[in-house]
């Protein structure tokens, strides 16, 4: 047994394991995700076309803007598992209250610029109440998270009276943009995803705010005793989540233009296996945008590809999906 | 809480009390008996609404406590919602014990599961009506009211069929992976077997989920350049397939066949607004509804149940429509 691996993890400082470290760490998501594209474009010719590929990145920018967030989180020592049920409860709020507006008979391009502006707002509150209870109010974020996980898809149901909240037509109509149109060939939600992910790469090496994250999550009673504001940082992730949960939702709104109980199931799930399949540590201290990027995205060509060939039974799908999460994983470790 | 010294006395009331509670819950089943003949305290078990579905399966629920308790005065209805099966087994004890049911009508969480639990409840007297998801033993039921799945698959089949000349290409969505969906998949398939110019490309699962639907229906879309019709099997599902399918600007599409008869599509429907739903096949949570006023009537008069009644699901199309249409559920 070699001495390094048992305790470098969590004790050595970020900066340690920088170098050399990272860029060998995100091999193992990229080297999964150019074998997916592989045996995509051989499994069906129309894989490797513009349109499906920008299908494909355009299903991701919801997931990705999200772990993106989590990335940040996840980093420094926490987790969030209410993201998809504030997802839906945003949504929902956000239709409503969109609605509300709209009968007022304002205009409706302005009715949607309020219900966007409402979902970010929402999303920073709902990340100020996590990271308050969790500093403030020292309960872990599993269990602080796991309540509101509850507690959002409840409201949700109950606003929506088990049923399907809906966005009236000429608001529809209005917002339908934000998610169908295309900026030189490429839909809007990409275009905010490759903004987020950047900004969030910014933050993460660039500012000191990153470094403190990396900091916090390496070791905390370090970071204290270096005299960083850790509870500031914290709630601030944690609102920064908030803020990209919002942003996701306020893409997906106008897709389907409806919220519904089941809407954003399992995407706290899919958000982190994102992040840590992207290379990022789950007990947190290092990891990056670019893998937690290729993460994301390498999820949804698994199940893109599941789509558009029928080799594997369709029952075996989630079984796919989970063996290559696995094998991606162990490329991770074995680069170590 | 209780003062120390006042201890003694509230505790020995505890347990007088608890003496006789479990008394009257041994004699509880005969009493049940000697009750006035005609008096009829029903218990209903339903999951509870977390989705579209489920969300009208609890507002049939109330409605039909609503109505009942109105016309029957010697009726009482008691309805109890379950996240999940461990809860509602343990709200069928409360059922049984502290509401004093004589009569019950569940929809069961999952079949398996619930087995047990309602044996239990029939071995105490209970008389047991079984809605939908149904048991694995079905000694443990007195009758049984279910939707029509095989009618779900094959309504919908004979109607594209019909639509399509005989002739075309057609792309189906699944719901969850249960014995359900197979049962609705296997009566599509039957119908198909007569039509060999009409080729089924694929059946993939959307999980009875818009997100999921829309991604499925994009990457269809994505892979045969040619669709006539897309069985969506179920309204939430087809508004996945329609969103997708604009986003394409795909015209080939003729047809979008849903199911289940949600308000939204229904209302389409009679208005005509998409020459795409032209169609549907009724599956609503509105059989809740009837089981119970089928159970509380039939016991008011002493009545059984057959053992097994299957609502029908029929097709809907622009003229009937309006009888499917109800504005006031969530579903």
């Amino acid at each position: 047994m070699p001495p390094e691996p048992v305790s470098t993890d969590k004790t050595a400082p970020p900066q340690g394991r920088r170098g050399g470290g990272s860029r060998l760490h995100g091999l193992g998501p990229v080297l999964g995700l150019a074998l997916l594209l592989v045996a995509g474009t051989l499994l069906n010719s129309d894989f490797a076309s513009f349109d499906n590929l920008m299908n494909v990145l355009t299903r991701t920018a919801f997931i990705g803007i999200i772990a993106v967030g989590m990335c940040f989180v996840i980093i420094s020592g926490g987790i969030d598992l209410s993201v998809g049920s504030m997802a839906a409860l945003i949504a929902g709020c956000v239709i409503l209250l969109m609605n509300a507006l709209g009968e007022q008979g304002l205009q409706p391009v302005l009715v949607v610029a309020l219900g966007m502006g409402f979902a970010l707002l929402l999303g920073a509150l709902f990340g100020l109440a996590h990271g308050l209870l969790i500093t403030r109010g020292r309960i872990e974020p599993f269990i602080v998270t796991l309540g509101t996980l509850g507690i959002f898809r409840a409201y949700l149901t109950y606003f929506s009276n088990g049923g399907a909240i809906t966005l009236d037509n000429a608001l529809s109509d209005a917002y339908s943009p934000v998610y169908y149109a295309a900026l030189l060939g490429v839909p809007v939600p990409v275009w905010v995803f490759v903004a987020v992910a950047a900004l969030g790469g910014l933050i993460l090496n660039r500012t000191a705010y990153g470094r403190y994250v990396q900091a916090i999550g390496s070791n905390e009673q370090v970071a204290r005793y270096a005299a960083v504001d850790v509870d500031r940082i914290k709630v601030l992730t944690y609102v920064l989540l908030g803020v990209c949960v919002g942003m996701a939702t306020l893409l997906y709104v106008p897709r389907l233009g409806s919220a519904s109980p089941t809407t954003g199931l399992l995407w706290e799930l899919e958000a982190i296996a994102a992040v840590i399949v992207g290379g990022t540590a789950l007990k947190g201290g290092a990891g990056s945008i670019t893998g937690t990027v290729v993460g994301a995205i390498l999820l949804s060509v698994i199940s893109n590809i599941l789509n558009l060939t029928s080799i594997i039974s369709v029952y075996l799908n989630a079984a796919v999906q989970g063996f290559v999460i696995i094998v991606v994983a162990f490329l991770q470790r074995r680069r170590r | 809480m209780t003062h120390p010294t006042t201890c003694p006395t509230p505790r020995r009331t505890a347990l007088l009390a608890t003496a006789a509670a479990a008394a009257l819950l041994a004699l509880a089943p005969a009493a049940r008996a000697q009750a006035p003949a005609g008096t009829v305290n029903l218990g209903v078990a339903i999951p509870a609404a977390t989705h579209g579905f489920t969300g009208g399966i609890v507002w049939w629920a109330n409605e039909a406590k609503k109505e009942l308790e109105k016309t029957h005065k010697n009726l009482k209805v008691t309805i109890k919602t379950a996240a999940n099966a461990g809860e509602q087994a343990n709200q069928l004890q409360d059922l049984v014990t502290a509401n004093k049911i004589n009569a019950l009508v569940i929809f069961p969480f999952e079949s398996a599961a619930l087995t047990k639990p309602v044996q239990q409840v029939k071995g105490k007297g209970v008389y047991v009506t079984v809605v939908d998801r149904g048991l694995t033993d079905t000694s443990a039921q007195d009758a049984y009211v279910a939707g029509d799945n095989t009618a779900f698959g094959k309504v919908p089949a004979d109607y594209i069929a019909k639509a399509l000349g005989g002739k075309g290409n057609v792309v189906a969505l699944r719901g969850i992976a249960t014995t359900l969906d197979n049962e609705r998949m296997d009566a599509f398939n039957a119908v198909m077997k007569g039509y060999p110019d009409i080729k089924l490309l694929d059946a993939k699962y959307a999980n009875w989920n818009r997100d999921d639907a829309f991604k499925v229906m994009q990457d269809y879309l994505t892979r045969f350049k040619q669709i006539d019709a897309v069985w969506a099997a179920d309204d939430d599902m087809a508004v996945g397939v329609l969103k997708a399918i604009d986003q394409a600007k795909r015209t080939d599409i003729k047809l979008v066949f849903g199911g289940a008869g949600a308000k939204g599509m229904v209302k389409t429907l009679m208005d005509g607004a998409d020459p795409r739903i032209q169609a549907n096949v009724s599956y609503s949570p509105k059989f809740i509804y009837d089981a119970i006023k089928l159970t509380a009537e039939a016991r008011l008069k002493g009545d059984k149940l057959p053992p097994t009644t299957i609502i029908p699901s029929v097709l809907i199309t622009k003229d009937n429509a309006k009888d499917f249409y109800f504005p006031n559920s969530p579903f």
